[in-house]
């Protein structure tokens, strides 16, 4: 069994030569995919909130976390796996859920709190449960990494090779079930990716207020698996990381952690004014997904037509999604105290 | 052709003695033969076979993949359980003191008891959630507590609590049959125990084979005419104790073994208190916002005239539970407190 304790290691350079050409304009289609949902979510959850802004409102109350600059992170990991694999995800989930192939009619119409929802309404946005890709998540942080380790422990023991990741924020890291978490998964050699997505704020609290620990791949060390951190939200960076952890877990290996320097393009949740972040004006010049698609060009590896096809191939889906989810039925009122019990 | 309808009578049961640790066991046992996906986990469940008696002998017979010892790590691995049920398995997950909920709590009520309903009804999560309760032995504020009230408050679990070695087999096959998430609340009085104070009925008469109670059923455990005590875990013992007392009294104390919690047995209390008119509720859980005034909120929702005097609580007031003998023993609810409530009730 590997131990070693690698340390944190900077990814190759984007157009390094080390991602296949094909992947690379996969990884573009399902970040723009990822994009093209949350701006339409965006779009519809602010579409009916007013006036002034109440959160309890409209076709998708409630709170909302968008992904909006996370994507790298779900497009990297992802490519990766398959519906056989789980993935926990946080309050904070849509990007990992679409890059996982969860059904986005289903996955809207719960956002939109409709019956054909993935959970008939009654789980929302943070809580997405998806038997067919072995999906959930949780709006406790760090709470989602426990489940996981009983996922992989049931496919250990079935042999099949599956594996979990497991995705939580910088902000979990300090928590105790993600220690406990790793400490477990590492005795047990439990086939599982840790994934931290460091977008640098905990709601409003910086990651430097929150720890001394410079990198998360150091706390990897502590239990005794490898650790990488992935800098500059790259996808391709991000991608090759995944690319050794899951081969790890799936050769019977045991778990692996990877942070990714990611970013949180908008605020926490919608309606955060942001006025903790002194770096506001400047965050939108590091989306990652038009630096992606300008080196890709720059490679020559998409061109115009196929930017406007992934694009508009991104769009119609989800706007169909969304179609469906507004078409679909409420919930009826008397069916509330229904799915407590089996 | 002539359908004679001759059912058979049923053949009486082969039972055997055994202490309701020992029976819990041999569930345990019959349903990891039985079932495959079936696996305990927790803390001293291999080698030293639950510091509870609750798994003895089960490492010897189904080896360390199946009775698996684990870190304190009380969030790791239950949700770790939670997990694998979610894979379709059937995962028994021990936390050693209810006590120590305090420390993993978000997985037991956030993640265990609410996925199927997050889920719609999507995903199940078959697990059983045993733990040890109780007080009587001087182990403090923090060992001592049964907080099957707090279990039973939060939605989406089954809360069990057997008293018997009867109930303790039957009611473990029912809950790892179960596609719910069980919480199984064992005493640490009803165990048979040989390092503690055993009350006289903890080795009974238990049947062989396979044998369920079905979750969510009182048991009568007395009959009786004047006064209904409805009671759970070890003070069951303690109210049938009370109750052969004054029985040459002629006071007759019929005595509910409520068994389940979730779901609450509420026609078994209506039933009784309709027959009786009286009502004293023995809890060992604390005495406000719990057990107690859930059941006799049941009568009062009910029809309260079923009442011919007022409901006597006997619970734990709400303090800490006390180090020193004589305090413990002066706030858990003893056969002396017992028989005070039911001679209150019956002089009304």
């Amino acid at each position: 069994m590997t131990t070693h304790a690698a340390p944190s290691t900077s990814s190759p350079e984007p157009g390094g030569g080390f991602v296949d050409p094909d992947v690379r304009v996969r990884l573009y289609e399902t970040m723009v995919l990822c994009r093209t949902y949350e701006e339409a979510i965006l779009r519809e959850y602010h579409a009916d909130k007013g006036p002034g802004f109440d959160i309890g409102k409209g076709l998708v109350p409630g709170e909302m976390h968008l992904s909006a600059g996370q994507e790298p992170v779900a497009a990297g990991v992802c490519a990766h796996l398959t519906e056989e694999d789980a993935v926990t995800a946080t309050h904070r989930p849509h990007h990992l859920a679409i890059a996982h192939g969860m059904d986005l009619r289903r996955m809207t119409a719960e956002i939109f709190g409709r019956e054909t929802g993935l959970g008939r309404g009654r789980g929302g946005h943070m809580h997405l449960f998806d038997p067919a890709t072995h999906f959930s998540c949780s709006g406790i942080i760090a709470e989602g990494y426990p489940p996981a380790l009983g996922q992989a422990f049931a496919f250990q023991r079935r042999g099949g090779g599956q594996v979990a990741v497991a995705v939580t924020g910088e902000g979990a890291a300090n928590q105790g079930g993600f220690h406990e978490s790793l400490n477990l998964a590492a005795r047990w050699a439990l086939p599982v990716v840790f994934v931290v997505e460091d977008n640098d704020w905990a709601i409003s609290v910086p990651r430097s207020a929150s720890t001394a620990v410079g990198s998360n791949a150091d706390r990897a060390a502590a239990y005794g698996i490898p650790g990488d951190r992935v800098e500059d939200n790259d996808v391709e960076g991000v991608y090759d990381a995944a690319r050794r952890a899951v081969a790890r877990a799936r050769a019977g290996e045991g778990p692996s952690l990877i942070e990714v320097h990611t970013l949180r393009l908008w605020g926490h949740f919608e309606g955060d004014a942001q006025g903790y972040r002194p770096e506001l004006a400047d965050v939108s010049a590091h989306d990652p997904i038009p630096r992606y698609e300008q080196t890709l060009r720059a490679g020559g590896h998409l061109a115009d037509a196929a930017v406007a096809r992934i694009k508009d191939a991104a769009k119609e889906r989800v706007e169909d999604a969304i179609t469906y989810a507004k078409n679909s039925p409420v919930p009826d009122p008397a069916s509330a105290t229904s799915y407590v019990f089996a | 052709m002539t359908i004679i309808d001759t059912p058979a009578a049923p053949a009486p049961r082969a039972s055997h003695r055994l202490t309701t640790s020992k029976a819990m066991v041999e569930a345990i046992a019959q349903e990891m033969e039985r079932d495959p996906s079936v696996f305990y986990l927790g803390e001293d469940v291999g080698a030293y076979g639950g510091i509870f008696s609750s798994t003895t002998g089960l490492l010897e017979r189904f080896g360390p993949q199946r009775v698996i010892d684990t870190p304190i790590s009380e969030t790791a691995f239950i949700g770790l359980g939670i997990g694998a049920a979610v894979e379709g398995m059937r995962p028994i997950v021990e936390l050693m003191f209810a006590d120590f909920m305090g420390v993993c709590l978000d997985q037991i009520y956030n993640h265990m008891a609410k996925i199927h309903y997050e889920s719609g009804g999507n995903v199940k999560v078959p697990m059983v959630l045993t733990t040890a309760v109780g007080g009587g032995y001087s182990d403090g504020a923090q060992h001592s507590q049964c907080l099957w009230g707090t279990f039973a408050h939060l939605p989406g679990m089954k809360v069990v609590v057997p008293s018997t070695p009867a109930d303790a087999k039957g009611l473990m096959t029912s809950a790892i049959r179960d596609d719910n998430p069980v919480i199984y609340m064992f005493h640490k009085g009803v165990m048979g125990l040989p390092w503690m104070a055993k009350n006289a009925r903890s080795t009974d008469d238990v049947p062989e084979g396979d044998y369920t109670v079905p979750i969510g059923k009182a048991r009568v455990a007395r009959e009786g005419s004047d006064v209904t005590v409805v009671t759970l875990s070890l003070s069951v013992h303690h109210a049938l104790d009370v109750a052969e007392s004054v029985a040459g009294e002629g006071i007759d104390v019929e005595v509910i073994d409520l068994r389940s919690l979730v779901p609450l047995d509420r026609e078994a209390i209506l039933t009784s208190v309709g027959k009786t008119g009286r009502l004293v509720v023995v809890d060992e859980d604390y005495c406000s916002f719990g057990l107690s005034g859930e059941v006799v909120a049941t009568v009062a929702d009910h029809d309260p005239r079923m009442l011919r005097v007022p409901v006597q609580r006997v619970a734990v007031p709400d303090v800490p539970i006390p180090y020193a003998h004589a305090l413990e023993y002066a706030v858990l609810p003893r056969q002396d407190r017992i028989e005070k409530a039911v001679r209150t009730a019956v002089a009304g």
